[in-house]
């Protein structure tokens, strides 16, 4: 079955929580146990309705603020297919984890508090799903409800966002606007009574309906060499396997190859995957292969086809979102992981901070503090094989790692 | 040659994390209960090393009051497989003194595994533990990442957890830190056991519809055993169940059941109102009962 993932974003008191509690509670995945929890938590708090965020908010921080602190990923299904909601937080300083979201997801839903409307958060929101090429974004007006149902409304706040994706450079992204009640649950799964103005589909029906093949951004096929398969033993004696990860477009048995960094050229023997031989593999198999000629291919080596070399080079540019309260500055040595090849890199330069509002105002800065987005420029101790992350959202991200304490600093995208 | 290969999303992630492990760490180990989601695991490190062997041993760790199904399918399973098995007990670790025996109405050796695990880990210097924990089954699971960090003392700080981005694993630690490593935590029950019937992968027998000793108590079917406090007036009798998960015998309660094969199994998930963990008496301790065990350093 196919997995859809979603990432959502709101701001503090919108009902993301709510939309979500409601998206299980109407698709019928929450199970009797789990209900039950949550009518005895919302009567202990004196609601008078189901408090559906409590579906959702994992932690007991978080049950004692009331608030969404890190991702939690939520699992339901229908008999299309397989969702999992990546939750995360649209508090201002929490950038780091909205883009942690964003960047397993295909689809996106941005909610707007239909008494607030286009906020300096809902920018926010949209310029991290455009920085990360997520395709499908579906904008959400809560808490219709409120605002007796309008229609005027509705058509200010979608006019509002359309001027924001005037200003996006993301043309193949498609963008929906539906008006919702969640806490009431108009057009989440069903269909609003209270709403018949509006002639668009519910939630749930848009999500069903999303076509799984166009979803996902396409690019040319990258196999970066995992782990290298040598069973030695009398069957396999000469067996060398290349096991790893089909990125952006198939790989198929006779494909005139090159390895990287080697240049060597040569072609695809066979397919693996598990104990069968396979013709052809599509992106995001798991497979190994051997190829025709005995070459050196070691981890972190790319196979690529011989038409679609990609840029091998030891400097780029790149937009940096940092994610660590030490700063980063220039001179600063990393490890930068770009997807499973690491190497050391240095801060060239710091360029600019770049604005999440879309104002395109650049900000002078010497050092990048957490949550910041901006322009850097790096310089590596051997030259890696990537795309720009426009042309290729995998072979164009990268993680930054601090040396001294190992943890991801900082996600990085090609330019 | 089959043309062209078609996937399953869950299964090629967990085969991408299970080489990055292999590809990152020294010396990892596979955490193996004997339940499902162990059993699963197994088969996925399986295809992600074919035609080599899975790289790394398998570890239990024994309360002693495991069901005995598990634990003779347990030793079948690796003699089959020609696997590696290290099993570590509980009971030494009390007899050691390091650990008190639970007394009481609710008492369980659920709580008391985590020392016996720490202990091991430190013994065979591991610094990854593969398990089958999903993010679907609780909700301080929900939060945890696919390579989550743990300190010298085994401890989880879930506020101050790596983001994952992408599907880059940063598996880099220090000397004395592990990290544990969770393959499926997308897959949901469902997943799994539909996994388990593609693949005609064989289960120990208590998952099926069998007849056992039970007794009633706070709405739940718990088997009469030696291991399990029962008072006098809990009445035992004979019924019908199975188990939807395999845990301790004194933390996992029976659900009533006549579903016989895999299939039946599947459909009677598939419709179920009540969640897998529904039925760990270890849950319903409080709330937070989980996210407290986790930051001890459980599972």
């Amino acid at each position: 079955m196919e997995v859809l993932k979603i990432a959502t974003a709101g701001s503090v008191d919108d009902g993301k929580s709510t939309l979500i509690g409601r998206l299980l509670y109407d698709t019928k995945s929450l199970t009797d146990d789990k209900l039950e929890a949550i009518e005895h938590s919302s009567k202990k708090k004196g609601y008078d309705y189901l408090d559906f965020s409590l579906a959702t908010d994992g932690l007991v921080a978080e049950r004692e603020q009331g608030i969404t602190i890190d991702v939690a990923h939520i699992y339901f299904s229908t008999k299309t297919r397989s969702y999992i909601i990546a939750d995360t937080p649209g508090h201002v300083e929490y950038t780091r984890n909205m883009v942690t979201g964003a960047s397993t997801s295909q689809v996106a839903i941005i909610l707007i508090d239909a008494r607030h409307g286009v906020i300096e958060q809902t920018y926010r929101h949209f310029f991290i799903n455009n920085l990360l090429r997520i395709k499908s974004v579906i904008v959400c007006i809560n808490k219709m409800d409120l605002v007796g149902f309008s229609e005027e409304r509705y058509d200010e706040i979608k006019a509002d966002f359309e001027k924001l994706v005037d200003k996006s450079d993301y043309e193949d992204q498609n963008i929906t606007y539906i008006p919702v009640s969640a806490l009431k649950g108009d057009n989440v799964v069903d269909k609003s009574d209270a709403m018949p103005w509006f002639g668009g589909q519910t939630l749930l029906e848009y999500l069903e309906k999303l076509d799984t093949v166009n979803i996902y951004n396409r690019g040319k096929m990258r196999f970066p060499v995992q782990y290298v398969i040598r069973p030695k033993t009398e069957e396999f004696h000469d067996f060398r396997g290349y096991a790893g990860k089909v990125y952006g477009g198939d790989i198929n048995v006779g494909d005139e190859v090159v390895v990287l960094p080697s240049e060597t050229r040569t072609k695809v023997k066979e397919i693996y995957f598990n104990d069968k031989k396979y013709q052809s593999a599509a992106r995001r198999s798991s497979i190994s292969i051997t190829l025709e000629n005995n070459v050196n291919v070691s981890r972190g080596d790319m196979i690529v086809k011989a038409n679609e070399l990609p840029r091998i080079e030891k400097a780029f540019t790149a937009k940096v979102c940092w994610m660590c309260s030490k700063p980063l500055v220039a001179g600063s040595k990393y490890v930068l992981q770009h997807g499973i090849n690491k190497v050391l890199a240095k801060v060239s330069e710091i360029h600019h901070k770049i604005e999440t509002d879309f104002s395109g105002v650049d900000t002078q800065v010497s050092s990048l503090q957490i949550n910041d987005i901006a322009s850097v420029s790096f310089q590596l101790n051997k030259p890696i094989f990537f795309d720009a992350f426009k042309e290729h959202r995998t072979n164009g991200a990268f993680i930054l790692i601090d040396p001294q304490t190992n943890n991801t600093s900082g996600v990085g995208f090609i330019e | 040659m089959t043309e062209k290969l078609l996937i399953n999303a869950l299964e090629n992630e967990a085969i991408y994390i299970f080489r990055e492990v292999a590809a990152q760490f020294e010396k990892p180990v596979l955490l193996f209960s004997g339940g499902k989601d162990s059993i699963t695991l197994v088969r996925l490190a399986q295809k992600a090393f074919y035609p080599a062997k899975i790289p790394f041993p398998l570890m239990h760790i024994d309360t002693g009051h495991n069901f005995p199904e598990t634990i003779e399918f347990r030793d079948k399973l690796v003699a089959e497989l020609g696997l590696e098995l290290i099993v570590r007990n509980v009971q030494d670790s009390i007899d050691q003194g390091k650990v008190k025996e639970e007394s009481g109405r609710y008492s369980s050796r659920n709580v008391l595994q985590t020392t016996t695990l720490l202990d091991a880990i430190e013994e065979f210097k591991f610094d990854a533990c593969i398990g089958g924990a999903r993010r679907d089954e609780e909700k301080a699971r929900a939060k945890e990442r696919i390579f989550s960090v743990r300190d010298d003392f085994g401890q989880w700080d879930e506020k101050n957890q790596r983001p994952e981005l992408f599907d880059m694993l940063n598996g880099q630690i220090q000397l004395g830190q592990n990290v544990r490593v969770f393959p499926i935590s997308n897959w949901t029950e469902l997943d799994v056991w539909t996994y388990i019937e593609n693949e005609d992968l064989e289960i120990p027998s208590i998952y099926f519809a069998h007849k056992r000793d039970i007794f009633m108590r706070d709405g739940l079917i718990w088997s009469a055993s030696e291991h399990v406090f029962k008072d006098d007036e809990e009445e035992v009798e004979e019924r019908m169940v199975r188990f939807r998960t395999v845990g301790d015998m004194s933390c996992t309660a029976a659900v009533s059941s006549y579903a016989s094969t895999i299939r039946e199994v599947v459909a009677e998930i598939r419709d179920s109102s009540i969640s897998e963990r529904g039925a760990r008496i270890d849950d319903k301790r409080s709330e937070a009962a989980m996210e407290k065990r986790k930051q001890q350093g459980y599972f």
